[in-house]
């Protein structure tokens, strides 16, 4: 495997893990919001509240891995993505912003519960994925313009009126909220929080049908949009059949009530196979087309250094990160609030 | 008012930049900082069996994750800026130092999850010791972080490890680029003066609670800790600051001449304190001592310091760093005489130091005095790197975005900023507030939990 590949493939996992926290986290985010609508808070918000409150934080840091990963393997990203992306980025940021710290302010604050805080977090965790999406709308070209003398033009109003972009809008959200729905199920079901459970489940089955009708649409978007990666992506076909799969056998189980843990690792695999199946045929281009996983793919020693560091890294925070999920995870006492702070 | 009539993207980018960084510093400060004192606190209270310490720790802590949250996302904000307002200049870091970037991340990673850990399972382990044990990686992570972007902040004020051709860089040694002659100078001194800080900033909430006649033996304890640590802490950036004038007369004179208004390169140099500068680059009101500058730039009253005549003018730093300098200098000298009172009162006189109101009100004056002296340094540090963005490599110019747009981000981002300032601030204080110390002490039963 060269470098190259290496990197994007080691960048691409931690976008993986990315969306798989950060859903939970959004989802969770604007379940807990309405709930407070519908009335139904008191019985869904302790669970939700026991899980975010000790992972907030980490999952924050999986983005930032993900871009200054992309930019120290990539640097010509940062030219041709920072130039273009200054509005979706920066609304990106001011969303995160106000979620992360209205989060904070809401949980150890006194005036807990405060509607204003929860609306703010709510409503972010939906916009978040609309605007961070954009990013992989852009990747597949056609919204940037690049002049004879390298000046880079981000085409906004093209971005806006086009299908695709809105397409994969769409997915990002309902993606958010199944996999948060299925998450909680499966957190709920090990609380022994019945309550909890019914209501989550109920959510989980409802996003189910709009997920798979997305992805099917962003297939189809894709074709019309980009032949030529849409073709590639057919090449990978047995990884989208796979993920399917994936997707029934979760749903299966949310369904039956049984087996929760295994459903939500099926609902891992089935964004996982897709995810990467996506990304196999994106490649060997970051920006279609003016970019690929070659062009000014950083000096040797550079790449060489950052593959080191980064798996004696991943030494430190697998070990750390399965403390963290053994003490507020798989605690069953902790899991069901039996546990002192 | 010329930089605001019309449209100017390099100078909205550095505005922006500028106001974010000023912003993420009292947060990234507070950040780093805190955590060391409350594994002091808890430490001390496990070692001595003293629950007011491990309460104090608790307490802390509780105030910390408002501010920790605060400095999560302006991070983030500045980690995104830096490639959507300075492209091209991430395009070359890029290539020289995203090692330290990266190590950035994980050590903030590894902080992270232990926060996360350490924040909610106080009553969880039948061994104190083991919740302590949680603190060790989030100090380690939060000053590794604080070291490493630093790191990065050294290489641009003195790139190593690269060799540049025709201005590009084309050779890169990953390590030998972190290894910056402005490196050692640069992180120790943000190190200690981040713990000073916080050690100012904890000392004047307790100062604040004893004016305020709350006598509860809680927060002369509180002081006491903090105070003293406040006083170790200066002693050690008193002695990095001589360090960084040494490294700067070697290795960025003209700072250290734009700094000072040392224009004609002489020996025995003099060094100017306050003053005006006239049109005509005449220093007016100054007060000139005389060895003072040889002697801080290479330890000797009678060495060469280079002046800024012998520097081609289009690579002057702006003039007026004098006067952020002269003005963080005169902080210093305040912190200073307070923590030297703080000490001789708390010799002379014990309990003095905790009744005395000019005491109490200097200490609470001190912890702005300290974030002020922070912002001023980083200012004056930044600024005097102009007119380059990577010395000797890159002009700040050839580094910014060309994007339209970028006034209307700094109006989203000062607003962002001004509404979780208010926030942060008015959380915090009704956290504390609703509930002192004293009540808590009370609710939990804590019995005498030992002496001063």
């Amino acid at each position: 495997m060269s470098y190259e590949v290496l990197g994007i493939t080691v960048l691409w996992i931690f976008l993986f893990g990315y969306l798989i926290v950060a859903s939970i986290d959004f989802g969770a985010g604007f379940f807990s919001y309405y709930s407070t609508i519908t009335g139904k808070r008191h019985l869904i918000n302790n669970i939700i509240e026991r899980y975010l409150s000790p992972v907030w934080e980490v999952t924050n840091v999986f983005l930032v891995f993900f871009f200054v990963g992309f930019v120290g393997f990539f640097p010509d990203t940062a030219y041709y993505y920072g130039t273009a992306l200054l509005i979706p980025g920066s609304i990106a940021i001011v969303l995160l912003a106000l979620r992360g710290s209205y989060y904070a302010f809401n949980t150890y604050g006194t005036n807990k519960n405060n509607r204003f805080y929860m609306l703010l977090y709510g409503a972010s965790g939906l916009l978040i994925p609309a605007s961070l999406s954009t990013v992989m709308t852009i990747s597949e070209g056609g919204y940037i313009q690049v002049s004879d003398s390298g000046k880079v033009t981000f085409l906004f109003s093209k971005l806006i009126a086009s299908t695709y972009s809105w397409t994969v809008v769409l997915l990002a959200l309902v993606s958010v909220l199944y996999i948060s729905a299925m998450f909680l199920s499966y957190y709920a079901d090990r609380a022994n929080d019945r309550g909890a459970f019914e209501v989550v489940r109920k959510y989980a089955l409802a996003w189910s049908g709009p997920t798979i009708l997305c992805s099917l649409l962003v297939f189809f978007a894709i074709r019309g949009h980009n032949a030529e990666h849409f073709e590639r992506m057919t090449q990978h076909a047995w990884m989208f059949v796979l993920s399917f799969a994936c997707f029934l056998i979760a749903v299966y189980h949310v369904w039956t009530r049984k087996r929760l843990g295994l459903s939500f690792i099926f609902v891992m695999l089935q964004f996982g196979f897709a995810f990467f199946g996506y990304g196999a045929g994106h490649l060997p281009y970051i920006l279609y087309p003016y970019l690929t996983i070659h062009d000014n793919f950083t000096s040797r020693p550079m790449a060489l250094a950052l593959i080191s560091v980064f798996i004696l890294g991943l030494l430190l925070l697998v070990p750390s990160l399965y403390l963290l999920m053994r003490l507020f995870l798989f605690d069953t006492k902790y899991v069901q609030g039996k546990r002192g702070k | 008012m010329m930089l605001l009539s019309g449209y100017d993207p390099v100078m909205y980018s550095r505005m922006l930049t500028g106001l974010t960084l000023a912003f993420h510093i009292i947060f990234a400060t507070i950040g780093v900082g805190v955590p060391l004192m409350i594994a002091l606190a808890e430490w001390i209270g496990i070692k001595r069996g003293d629950e007011h310490y491990l309460l104090m720790a608790r307490r802390w802590a509780r105030g910390f994750v408002i501010t920790v949250a605060v400095g999560v996302v302006t991070g983030t904000a500045i980690g995104l800026q830096l490639s959507l307002l300075w492209p091209s200049f991430m395009r070359v870091a890029g290539q020289s130092i995203a090692l330290p970037l990266f190590l950035e991340t994980f050590a903030f990673f590894f902080e992270a999850i232990f926060l996360g850990i350490y924040l909610y399972t106080w009553d969880r382990f039948k061994n104190r010791q083991t919740h302590l044990w949680l603190l060790i990686p989030v100090v380690l992570g939060s000053s590794a972080s604080a070291c490493f972007i630093t790191i990065v902040n050294a290489f641009m004020n003195a790139p190593a490890g690269v060799t540049v051709k025709n201005g590009h860089i084309v050779d890169i040694s990953p390590f030998g680029a972190m290894l910056s002659p402005a490196m050692p100078t640069k992180v120790s001194h943000v190190l200690v003066t981040a713990y000073l800080t916080c050690a100012f900033i904890l000392a004047a909430i307790s100062a604040w609670s004893l004016l305020k006649g709350r006598d509860h033996v809680y927060y002369k304890k509180a002081l006491k800790l903090t105070m003293v640590s406040a006083c170790v802490f200066l002693l050690a950036s008193a002695a990095i600051g001589d360090l960084s004038g040494k490294y700067l007369a070697k290795y960025q004179p003209e700072k250290l001449a734009a700094m000072e208004w040392h224009f004609e390169t002489t020996k025995q140099a003099p060094l100017v304190l306050g003053g005006v500068l006239t049109e005509d680059n005449r220093i007016k009101y100054g007060l000139k001592i005389p060895f003072a500058l040889s002697f801080l730039a290479h330890g000797l009253p009678n060495a060469e310091v280079t002046g800024l005549n012998d520097i081609p003018e289009d690579e002057h730093p702006p003039l007026f760093i004098h006067y952020l300098f002269d003005t963080k200098m005169a902080f210093v000298s305040i912190m200073v005489a307070i923590g030297a009172a703080f000490l001789v009162l708390l010799w002379r006189k014990r309990d003095a130091v905790y009744r005395n109101k000019w005491m109490l009100r200097g200490i609470i004056a001190a912890a702005p005095l300290a974030m002020l002296t922070i912002e001023h340094g980083w200012i004056f540090s930044e600024v005097g790197r102009q007119p380059w963005l990577l010395r000797g490599i890159m002009r700040t110019t050839e580094g910014a975005t060309a994007s339209d747009h970028v006034d209307t981000m700094l109006i989203v981002f000062a607003l962002l900023y001004l509404v979780l300032a208010v926030s942060a601030v008015t959380v915090l204080i009704r956290m504390f507030r609703s509930n002192p110390a004293e009540e808590e002490i009370a609710a939990k039963g804590i019995q005498g939990g030992g002496e001063l």
